[in-house]
């Protein structure tokens, strides 16, 4: 008789894979790529482009440099690109924008021990680099396609600094992505279509977007914003539903995630409702995903049938 | 909750929700395979560390002759339980050997005469509650859902018990043995029943089977409507199947509402748990006193010829079986004692069947395949899975950093290596061979 495998239990295993799930959040990330061509034009499609083939191409290299297993294959790297360019405005040099790229994946996430092991995460920290490097290119707000007339781009605010600035905004346009912005942050309805395909196919749980979308749509109504346009603007269904949901930096439990996603949504509020700058998402996300341990910590399981002791839990 | 009122020809819905589990494929390919009699192999390997608890002492030597029923391994001091020949013919060997789950046992080897000449059997008397403790200790019958724990102890509760949950729930993939206890040996189930039930003075009794089961619903529901059970008390529960559903707590927790806590056991909370073929063969002994000496198994899998039932004596070799059901399709590369969540690989086919044993399966290359294992994700879904309330991939980073203290306060031991996080987990992880090792370092402190 042939030699017998000998394993632990279970013998079987479930269809679910790392890359299967890469895939589905690349798969959810499509239509607000396809509206950014719509709304910014073919130029989009080479920052996109741009940011996947740097963050690729700086995770093979670092994995070779550091002697570890090629894991391009499972295709983190990937997303981690594409949610880095819908953070850029569509006319950054596209230099800086594989810098941006680079410095997410070798810095944040490789030199840290790779997929699962970064504590912030990669794309937001890429985008925050390029800010404070490059803060002119970043902060370079072209006009939608359909409302250019001349040869020459015509540049624009993003409908956070004209709503401050007491411009009304048409929520037409905020649910289309008709406005200035990052090129995959205007549309809405493209981000919510990807974001309940993720839902539908079990990889984000709900809790996180719609705790976070509610918190600030809550605390700017009391203080005295739109909260309709307010949720639909900026960065904060792009952050809400890709960013913010990351695993490795989100608490796992379903309490650690209302927690976490009552944060963001805080902060977030905070800083467009008194802060210097416009928008708080990328901030905002950076500081829960550093709290995150915490909360895991505190919002631990107890076994099954446990008796809580007086004066535990809540 | 205690039941009464309602009819009994209707099914019950379950008292609580089950947290965590997977959905597992079911594969039940065998559930329509009527249980087919193995007749004596040449030789069988009886262990004498069938169940939890002390090993029996072998009571025969090299030479005795034995017959079907003879007593070969008494009960230990403590919590044992005795074993019987399952063949008749001549011991030939006391030794040691390997069970299905790698550890050491002594064993008695039997040359079967292939006459299969029974002991004189005579069905036991059993009026009070003491006999039927007594009656069930001799009659050799353990736990044989898998888990082999002796049942006369079950059935000597230390705390007032008020209802027995009987679990035909088989959640594990490709094992229709208990489904085949139900279409087969009803009646043998019934009269364990009422027994019970009558002399431990059980006030509800509650059956439950998975709704993919709709045929054992069936058969119980027409049995259980009969005229023996007037205040209707015994029931029906269907539950929706689902990975581990099958588990002692959690099933007591779907049936009754009722939580076991951590290290506490089902008389705690008032429930005795048995497997339905345990009692079918409670049933059987009760009726003719002959003690359990064979047993059905699902024979299957993607290397097996022909998945069938078969009732095998105990001790017949792995070996032996697969010969018998027809062998293989294709070259086996990976034989499991047990179900393919929570069964055993073992490393040969000489391996014998024991009483728990209730599956036998064979899987070729293709199926068994490579699992490499990648970085863990944090993605949770090993958190969602676990049926108690753990957090598998927060006790592997303790169980590598080797931080005791971390993974007491995880609770590592109440762990039951039921699979369902390492059966869900994207990256692969061996997450179950890391719940063991943890438990090792735990213990050792």
């Amino acid at each position: 008789m042939e030699k017998l495998t000998v394993s632990a239990n279970p013998h079987i295993k479930g269809a679910a894979t790392t890359q299967r799930i890469m895939l589905d959040v690349i798969i959810a990330l499509v239509p607000a790529g396809v509206a950014s061509v719509i709304i910014f034009g073919w130029r989009s499609l080479l920052v996109i482009a741009t940011c996947v083939l740097s963050a690729v191409i700086s995770e093979l290299i670092c994995r070779k440099i550091m002697k570890r297993s090629n894991t391009i294959s499972d295709l983190s790297a990937v997303v981690t690109g594409l949610l880095l360019a819908y953070n850029l405005p569509v006319s950054i040099p596209l230099w800086m924008a594989a810098i941006g790229s680079a410095v997410a994946i070798v810095v944040v996430k490789q030199m840290f021990g790779g997929l699962g092991h970064n504590f912030v995460n990669p794309a937001l920290i890429g985008r925050i680099v390029l800010m404070n490097s490059f803060a002119a290119a970043m902060s370079h707000w072209t006009l939608p396609v359909m409302y250019q007339s001349g040869a020459d781009a015509i540049t624009t605010a993003t409908p956070l600094v004209q709503m401050s600035n007491g411009t009304a905004v048409k929520y037409t346009d905020l649910l289309f992505g008709t406005t200035g912005g990052c090129l995959g942050e205007t549309c809405v309805i493209a981000l919510v279509v990807g974001g309940i395909y993720l839902v539908c196919r079990r990889v984000i749980s709900p809790a996180i977007p719609l705790v976070y979308i509610g918190t600030t749509a809550l605390l700017t109504f009391f203080a005295g914003f739109d909260p309709l346009a307010q949720t639909m603007s900026g960065g904060l269904m792009l952050g809400a539903i890709f960013m913010a949901t990351d695993y490795a930096t989100s608490p796992t439990t379903t309490l650690g995630k209302v927690i976490y996603a009552i944060g963001c949504g805080a902060i977030t509020s905070f800083i467009r409702i008194f802060g210097s700058i416009p928008e708080g998402v990328s901030y905002s996300i950076i500081i829960m995903n550093i709290v995150t341990p915490h909360i895991d910590r505190l919002t631990r399981h107890k076994p099954f049938g446990s008796v809580k002791a007086k004066g535990e839990g809540k | 909750m205690i039941l009464g009122g309602k009819k009994s020809m209707e099914f019950i819905k379950p008292a609580a929700k089950v947290r965590g589990g997977v959905r597992v494929p079911h594969r039940k390919n065998t559930s329509e395979c009527a249980t087919v009699d193995m007749p004596s192999p040449k030789t069988v390997k009886i262990m004498m560390s069938q169940h939890i608890g002390a090993p029996s002492v072998p009571c025969v030597k090299k030479g005795d002759e034995v017959k079907v029923g003879t007593l070969i391994g008494s009960p230990a001091e403590g919590l044992s339980s005795p074993i019987y020949s399952s063949v008749s013919g001549t011991v030939s060997e006391v030794c040691d050997a390997m069970l299905s789950s790698g550890q050491m046992s002594k064993a008695i080897v039997i040359e079967s005469d292939g006459l299969m000449t029974e002991e004189e059997f005579t069905a036991p008397t059993v009026e009070t509650k003491e006999q039927l403790i007594e009656a069930v200790k001799n009659s050799g019958i353990v736990g044989l859902g898998g888990a082999g724990f002796p049942t006369y102890v079950k059935l000597s509760p230390k705390t007032p018990v008020d209802t027995l949950v009987i679990n035909g729930a088989e959640c594990e993939p490709y094992i229709t043995a208990d489904y085949r206890e139900i279409l087969e040996n009803s009646d043998d189930i019934l009269r364990a029943v009422y027994k019970i039930k009558k002399l431990l003075e059980i006030k509800q009794v509650i059956f439950v089977v998975e709704d993919n089961k709709p045929k054992a619903i069936d058969k119980l529901l027409e049995v259980v409507s009969d005229k023996q059970d007037t205040d209707n008390s015994v029931r029906v529960m269907k539950v929706r199947s689902m990975y581990p559903r099958g588990a002692e707590k959690m099933t007591i927790y779907a049936a009754t509402g009722r939580r076991v806590p951590p290290g506490k056991l089902p008389a705690d909370v008032g429930c005795i748990v048995m497997n339905i073929t345990t009692l079918g063969s409670i049933g059987r002994y009760l009726e003719n006193g002959k003690p359990l000496v064979s047993k059905r198994l699902t024979v299957d899998g993607s290397a097996v010829a022909n998945p069938m039932n078969v009732r095998v004596p105990i001790g017949t070799s792995a070996a032996d079986i697969f010969e018998f059901t027809g062998g293989f399709k294709n070259p086996p590369k990976k034989i499991i004692f047990g179900g393919p969540m929570m069964g055993f690989a073992v490393p040969n086919d000489q391996i014998p069947i024991t009483k728990s044993s209730n599956a036998l399966l064979a899987f070729d290359e293709k199926t068994v395949g490579k699992m490499s294992s990648s970085d863990c994700i944090r993605c949770g879904r090993c958190v969602s899975a676990c049926p108690m309330s753990l957090m598998p991939a927060a006790i592997e980073r303790a169980q590598i950093l080797g931080d005791v203290d971390e993974l007491n306060s995880l609770g590592v031991r109440n762990c039951m290596e039921c699979g369902s996080c390492a059966f869900g987990c994207p990256a692969k992880r061996p997450l179950v061979q890391v719940m063991r090792l943890a438990k090792q370092i735990v213990n050792k402190r």
